[in-house]
C-alpha cells in the first residue's frame, strides 16, 4: 500500500464488496448462500474451504464470468481489463508461443505488438521466463506453464488478481517456489489478491487474511487475520508461530467441513 | 517398430500378392478378359498410359475443384453454424439429409438440371465431399477450451476476436482431419458422377474410360485405369496428410513425434 493512502483521512472503500450473494445452478444445486465479503485494496486474501464449497464459483462471480442468483457484487476502482485470472490448469493456447500467450490480454484490448513488447518482456522476466519467449507450451514443464499463465494475468498490470487453486496440480518443491515468487511480486506491485485454495499451509504462508468457507452450500465460516510479517521466506515454513496458525486454521477448516 | 520395417513390411506384402496373382493367372491359364495378370496390366499402362492420363486430368480437375469448393464453402458454413447457433439448428439436419442420400440417385437429376457437364459433375462431387468438413469444423469451433473462453470474456473480447484468436485455431486440427476425408470423397464423388454422366456419353474422365473398357471387354485397360484412380486417391490423401502435419507440427498432439 502506498504511503500517501495510509496518511490520508481514512475512508476505506473496499476494492471488492460482496453483499448477500447466493448462487444456485439450474440443476437445483445451491453453491453459495448469504455471502458477505469486503476486501480492502492491497489485501492478500485466501478463500479456504473443502472441495465443492463453492469457493471457485465465488471467484468466478467476482470476476463477472457468471451472474449471481441473488445479492450484488461491486468492484471499486477496477478498470476494464485490470482483473487478472489464473485457473487451476495453465489454460494456455497450445498453438501460440509463450510470448503470444502473454500478449493475448493486450491484443484483445487492441494494443499493437510493438507497443506491447516492452511490457511482455518485463513480465516474462519477472516470472523468470525471459529465455522461453519463443517456446511452445508443450515444451514446458507444469511449473513453467503455470508461470506463463501468471505472466499472462500480470501483463495488464491488474488491480485485482484472482487465482483459482493455481498450484494445486504441481509438486511441492515447485509449489513452494511459486508461492515465494508470487509473494515477492505481490510485495513489489501491491495488487489485491484473492487466492482460492484447499491447502491450509499454502493459505497461511501467503495471505494476510483467510476466509474459511463451509461445505455446500458455501457460507463464510470464519474470517481470520494472519499477522505474520512480510517478507515471508522459506524459513517461515518451519517457524513456530506459522505452524501454530496452521494448526488453528486446520481446526477451523475441520469444523467448517463437518 | 523402427522406420525401415514400417516402410518395408507393406511393400513385401504387396510384392507377395502380385507374385501370387501373376502365378495363379499363368498356372490356371485365366484369359485376360476375365482377369489379366499384373505384368499385362503394367504393359497396358505403359502403352495406354498417355491417353489414360489425359482422362485422369479431366477427373482430377473435377476432384480438386470439388475439394476446393468443399473447403471454402464447408468452412464458411461451419463458421456460420458456430457463430449463429440458430443457423446450425435450422440447417444442420438438411446437411445430413444431403449427405445420407446416395449420390448415384441424385446425380442424374443434377446432370439433367445443369447444362454444363463440368459444373454438374463438380456439384455432385461437392455434395459428397463437403459434409465431413462442415461436421468436423463445427465440432472444432464449438470445442474451444471453456476456461480460455472465460478469459476472452474477462478481457471483453468481441465475437470476431474470439473467432479469430480462439475458435479458428482450436478448430484447425479437426478441420484438417475433415479435409483429409473430403479429399478421398471428392475423388469418389467425381468418379460416381462421371459414371452416371458417362452412360449418356457426355464425359471424358477416367470413369467413362473404365465403363468403355468394360463394354469392350478390354479388361487390362480397365485395370490400368483402376490402378491410376487408386494411385490418385493415395496421392491426394498423402498430400493432405503432409499438409496437416506441416500445419500442426509445432503444437498439436497428433503431429508430435512418438516417444520412444
Amino acid at each position: 500500500m502506498n504511503v500517501n493512502a495510509a496518511a490520508a483521512p481514512i475512508v476505506e472503500v473496499p476494492i471488492v464488496d460482496v453483499r448477500g450473494i447466493g448462487k444456485s445452478f439450474r440443476n437445483g444445486t445451491v453453491a453459495l448462500e448469504g455471502i458477505d465479503l469486503s476486501v480492502a485494496a492491497g489485501a492478500f486474501l485466501s478463500l479456504l474451504g473443502p472441495s465443492g464449497c463453492g469457493k471457485s464459483t465465488l471467484l468466478r462471480l467476482i470476476a463477472g464470468l457468471t451472474p449471481p442468483s441473488e445479492g450484488r457484487i461491486a468492484l471499486h476502482g477496477v478498470a476494464r481489463g485490470k482483473i487478472g485470472f489464473v485457473f487451476q490448469e495453465p489454460t494456455l493456447m497450445p498453438w501460440a508461443t509463450v510470448w503470444d500467450n502473454v500478449y493475448l490480454p493486450l491484443r484483445l484490448m487492441g494494443v499493437s505488438r510493438e507497443q506491447a513488447a516492452p511490457k511482455i518482456e518485463a513480465t516474462l522476466a519477472s516470472v523468470g521466463l525471459d529465455a522461453f519467449a519463443k517456446t511452445y507450451p508443450r515444451e514446458l514443464s507444469g511449473g513453467m506453464k503455470m508461470r506463463v499463465s501468471i505472466a499472462r494475468a500480470l501483463v495488464t498490470e491488474p488491480q485485482l488478481l484472482l487465482l483459482d487453486e493455481p498450484f494445486a496440480a504441481l509438486d511441492e518443491i515447485t509449489r513452494f517456489k511459486l508461492n515465494e515468487d508470487l509473494l515477492t511480486l505481490w510485495q513489489r506491485h501491491q495488487w489485491t489478491v484473492i487466492f482460492v485454495t484447499h491447502s491450509v499451509f499454502e493459505s497461511v504462508f501467503l495471505s494476510n487474511r483467510i476466509v474459511v468457507m463451509t461445505k455446500r452450500p458455501g457460507r463464510v465460516a470464519a474470517d481470520v487475520p494472519i499477522d505474520l510479517a512480510y517478507p515471508r521466506e522459506a524459513a517461515l515454513r518451519t517457524a513456530s508461530d506459522y505452524t501454530a496458525l496452521c494448526a488453528r486454521l486446520s481446526n477451523t477448516l475441520a469444523e467448517a467441513a463437518a | 517398430m523402427n522406420h525401415p520395417a514400417r516402410f518395408l513390411a507393406p511393400v513385401i506384402v504387396g510384392a507377395i500378392i502380385l507374385f501370387a496373382w501373376e502365378a495363379a493367372v499363368r498356372i490356371e491359364g485365366v484369359p485376360p478378359y476375365i482377369l489379366p495378370g499384373p505384368i499385362l496390366i503394367a504393359k497396358t499402362l505403359w502403352t495406354d498410359g498417355p491417353s489414360l492420363l489425359g482422362s485422369l486430368a479431366v477427373t482430377l480437375r473435377i476432384t480438386l475443384a470439388a475439394l476446393a469448393a468443399a473447403v471454402i464453402l464447408g468452412g464458411a458454413i461451419a463458421v456460420c453454424f458456430a457463430q449463429w447457433r440458430f443457423l446450425e439448428v435450422s440447417f444442420f439436419p438438411y446437411a445430413v439429409i444431403l449427405q445420407v442420400t446416395p449420390i448415384v440417385s441424385i446425380a442424374p437429376l443434377i446432370i439433367i438440371w445443369v447444362n454444363d457437364t463440368f459444373a454438374s459433375l463438380l456439384i455432385c462431387a461437392w455434395i459428397v465431399a463437403f459434409f465431413p468438413i462442415v461436421a468436423n469444423t463445427t465440432l472444432g469451433l464449438n470445442s474451444a477450451d471453456r476456461n480460455l473462453v472465460a478469459l476472452f470474456q474477462l478481457y471483453g473480447a468481441s465475437r470476431w476476436q474470439a473467432l479469430r484468436f480462439l475458435r479458428l485455431p482450436s478448430a484447425l486440427p479437426l478441420f484438417l482431419a475433415g479435409v483429409r476425408i473430403s479429399g478421398g470423397l471428392a475423388l469418389i464423388g467425381a468418379v460416381v458422377a462421371e459414371f452416371v454422366a458417362g452412360t449418356g456419353g457426355s464425359s471424358t474422365g477416367l470413369a467413362s474410360r473404365i465403363l468403355e473398357a468394360g463394354y469392350r471387354l478390354e479388361i487390362p485397360r480397365l485395370f490400368a485405369a483402376l490402378f491410376l484412380l487408386s494411385l490418385t486417391g493415395i496421392l491426394i490423401f498423402a498430400a493432405l496428410s503432409w499438409l496437416s502435419n506441416a500445419l500442426l507440427r509445432r503444437w498439436h498432439e497428433s503431429a508430435l513425434p512418438r516417444e520412444e
